[in-house]
This record gives structure tokens, sequence and C-alpha cells, in this order.
């Protein structure tokens, strides 16, 4: 019901029905920030980005052919500009990004696990994942998409989809583990 | 286990689970993850994993908070500094019309076709009279249509007509070049076969003409023809 919807919302931007526009931006964009946000990590950025996002789907509404669900389709456009502005940023801005990141990670999980609370850890590994692990384990989990929705957000094939969740998977039993909750897998 | 090899059968259904968990999966590999979570304990654990995974990526998420009014702000300022949109005119029209004929109640749309059969019948009652009662030679002839003479002599060019061309465009056309439409629209090309000569024409002539008849805004693509 919602996917056509937003297909008819799309052709009515193509014709320039700028409430259209706010409608749809209402429904996505709280979703599409957060993506980009956990992309670049940074407030400002996001919100920049978003308002870049729909402002391409302004323009290129009109070329929408409706082969993908319009929110897999905008998750594409938010996936492409988040890293354009990445390999954009000054150096110096992404070290005190990344720095910000790096003192955000290391003391949680043990804090955590001082509480005794394994969803707390488990949410601290979560937040701590490489972004290529942290992305695929958002677009699944959190942006419920498919396989195939997947491979054309990340523009990956299917089986490295599966892989590459299989790794993130890994990778949070793995930290897990190092936070000291054995899960006995993998 | 995921290497590019193929995957044994479990190792297929493993790989589905944050899918499954998340109810994205097709409803083949649906049924298939549970035909094989009914039948594998250790499966079914490391799905209990999976569906702790997801609840907790959806709180991270959520608790990510939301945008500031000013990304909508900053939208449309955006919007508002572009160029106007170019209206897509046939698009646009054709949903006005049909936007136009929905709102319609079904009493009003049945009198209106009604009224409509009237008018064809109407019209076709009025060209057949004057058909009719054209007399055998002399004076007025029908758009240039040509019946009855023999189609075989003279030379002939195949021509689809632009989309925009009125009546009038093609009426002065056929007169401009002294052709006659001698059959068509066929069938898939929408092409007329047109007389252009009363008797055949060398072919360097006759592509001349055609291409004469190209020129011409009422013609969207000529030919020569047999």
């Amino acid at each position: 019901m919602q996917q056509t919807a937003d297909e008819v919302l799309i052709q009515r931007i193509a014709g320039g029905d700028r409430l259209a526009m706010q409608v749809l931006f209402a429904r996505h964009h709280v979703r599409v920030y957060r993506f980009v946000l956990r992309l670049v990590r940074n407030e400002a950025t996001a919100e920049d980005l978003i308002s870049e996002v729909f402002l391409d789907v302004w323009r290129q509404a009109g070329r929408f052919e409706g082969r993908s669900a319009v929110s897999t389709w905008l998750l594409a456009i938010a996936r492409f500009k988040a890293l354009s502005a990445l390999r954009r940023k000054p150096e110096a801005e992404l070290d005190d990004e990344m720095a910000e990141a790096i003192e955000d990670v290391s003391d949680t999980p043990e804090v955590a696990m001082q509480k005794k609370d394994t969803s707390d850890v488990l949410r601290k590994c979560i937040q701590t994942l490489s972004p290529e692990h942290r992305e695929i384990i958002d677009l699944v989990y959190y942006h419920e998409k498919s396989v195939e929705e997947v491979a054309e957000i990340v523009g990956i094939p299917e089986n490295t989809v599966k892989t590459r969740m299989f790794y993130a998977r890994k990778k949070l039993a793995e930290q897990l583990k190092a936070a000291g909750i054995e899960r006995g897998w993998p | 286990m995921m290497t590019n090899e193929k995957l044994t059968e479990r190792e297929e259904i493993e790989s589905l689970l944050p899918w499954f968990a998340a109810g994205t999966l097709s409803r083949r590999d649906a049924e298939r993850v549970e035909r094989a979570l009914a039948n594998d304990a250790e499966l079914a654990r490391q799905f209990e994993m999976v569906r702790e995974e997801l609840g907790e990526t959806i709180r991270v998420n959520e608790s990510l908070g939301a945008p500031s009014a000013r990304a909508l702000k900053s939208l449309f300022e955006k919007i508002d500094a572009e160029a106007p949109r170019q209206a897509r005119v046939s698009l646009n029209l054709m949903g006005r019309i049909s936007e136009f004929v929905a709102s319609f109640s079904p009493r009003t749309l049945a009198y209106a076709g009604t009224a409509a059969a009237l008018a064809i019948l109407l019209q076709a009652a009025v060209i057949t009279t004057s058909l009719v009662s054209q007399p055998e030679s002399g004076g007025f002839r029908t758009v240039a249509i040509e019946r009855g003479a023999p189609a075989g002599e003279g030379a002939f060019a195949q021509v689809r007509f632009n989309p925009q061309a009125t009546a009038a465009d093609i009426t002065a056309f056929l007169e401009a070049n002294k052709a006659t439409i001698v059959s068509g629209p066929a069938a898939g090309t929408g092409m007329y076969k047109v007389k252009v000569s009363m008797t055949n024409l060398p072919k360097e002539q006759l592509d001349e003409i055609v291409r004469r008849l190209q020129q011409n805004k009422a013609v969207g693509l000529a030919a020569p023809a047999e």
C-alpha cells in the first residue's frame, strides 16, 4: 500500500507538485537521516545531506522507473551522497570525528558489561562495527531491505550481500565474546 | 562457511536467517527456513541470536533522533532556487482529462456517452449523404484519397504524417505536391501510400520528390514506394 502511494507521489513530484514532495519528505526523512548519520557520524552533515538527497529526488523524479521501491531508491541516493561527502571532508575534520568515534567505542562495552546488561553490550558492539558492517546490519535489520534491495543500494552482487552480512554478524559475536559474552557462535 | 564455493543447503539457510527474522524473504525461501528451523535445534538457537541483534539494531537506530526542521527548510529553499520546471504538457493534460472524467457520476457519464454516440451517427449520415449525392464527375473530390483509380501506374511514396498534423495540414500538403493517398495507414507502421506522379518516374526523380515531401511539416517520415 505504502509502495504504491510512494510511486504516485514520485509521479506528482515529477510534475512539480511541492506538496507531494513535502509528503514524501515527511514519510522518509527520518530513516534516510539515520542511515546517513550512521555513515557520516555528524548530525549537521547528515542534515545537509538529506536535503541534498530529496533535492535529487525533486530533480530526477521524472526518470524514476519504479523498478525498485522508492525507499530503496532514496537509500541508494543517500549512500552515494554520504560517501561523496566523506571523500570531500578535510583531513582534520575527519580526524576529529574519528577521535570522537573511537572515544565513544573504547569504554562503553566494558561499562555496559559491568552493569551485566547483555542488550546494552550488544548495542554498543553494533555501534562499534566497521562502517561496511554497520551499513549492512542497518539495511537488513532496521531498514528491512531484502537481499536484492541491499545489493542494489550498496552496488554489490547478492551473494556478496549474504557473505558480508555473515561476516558482520561474526564480527559482532567476536566483539561480544571480547566483552565477556559468549554466545557459542560462530 | 561463506566462501565463494557453493554453499550447502544448511549454510544457505543459515545465511538467510537475518532476512527471515526481518520478514523480507520471499515466501519460498521463508518456507525453506521454517522447515529447517523446525528440525534443527542449533539453527533455532542461532535464530534467537539473530532476533536479539535485530531488536538491538532497531533500538540503536531509534536512539539517533530526527533531523531538525532546518533540513526541510533548506530543501525548499533549494527547490525555490531551481529554474521553473518545464511542464510536461501531454502527461499533465492526460492526467487532467482522466481526473475530469473520473469526477463525473455514472449517470452523467451514461448521458455523455449516449450524446457522443448520437453525434458520431449524425456525422456518419452527413458524410454518407455527401458522398452518395456527389456527381459522377467534376468538381468536388474528397481529401485526395484515390479510390477506383488504377493504383498500379505512376510513382509512389510512403508517408507517415506527424501526430500533430491537422487535416488542413495534410490536405495542404497533398495539394501542394499534387499527391493523392492510395492506401493506408498500414497496420503497425502507420504509413500511407501516396501517388506523387501519374506516370512512372526515374529513381533519382522520385528520390528528389521524397526529399521534398520529407521537408513538409505535416510529414514525419517519407520514403520511396514500389
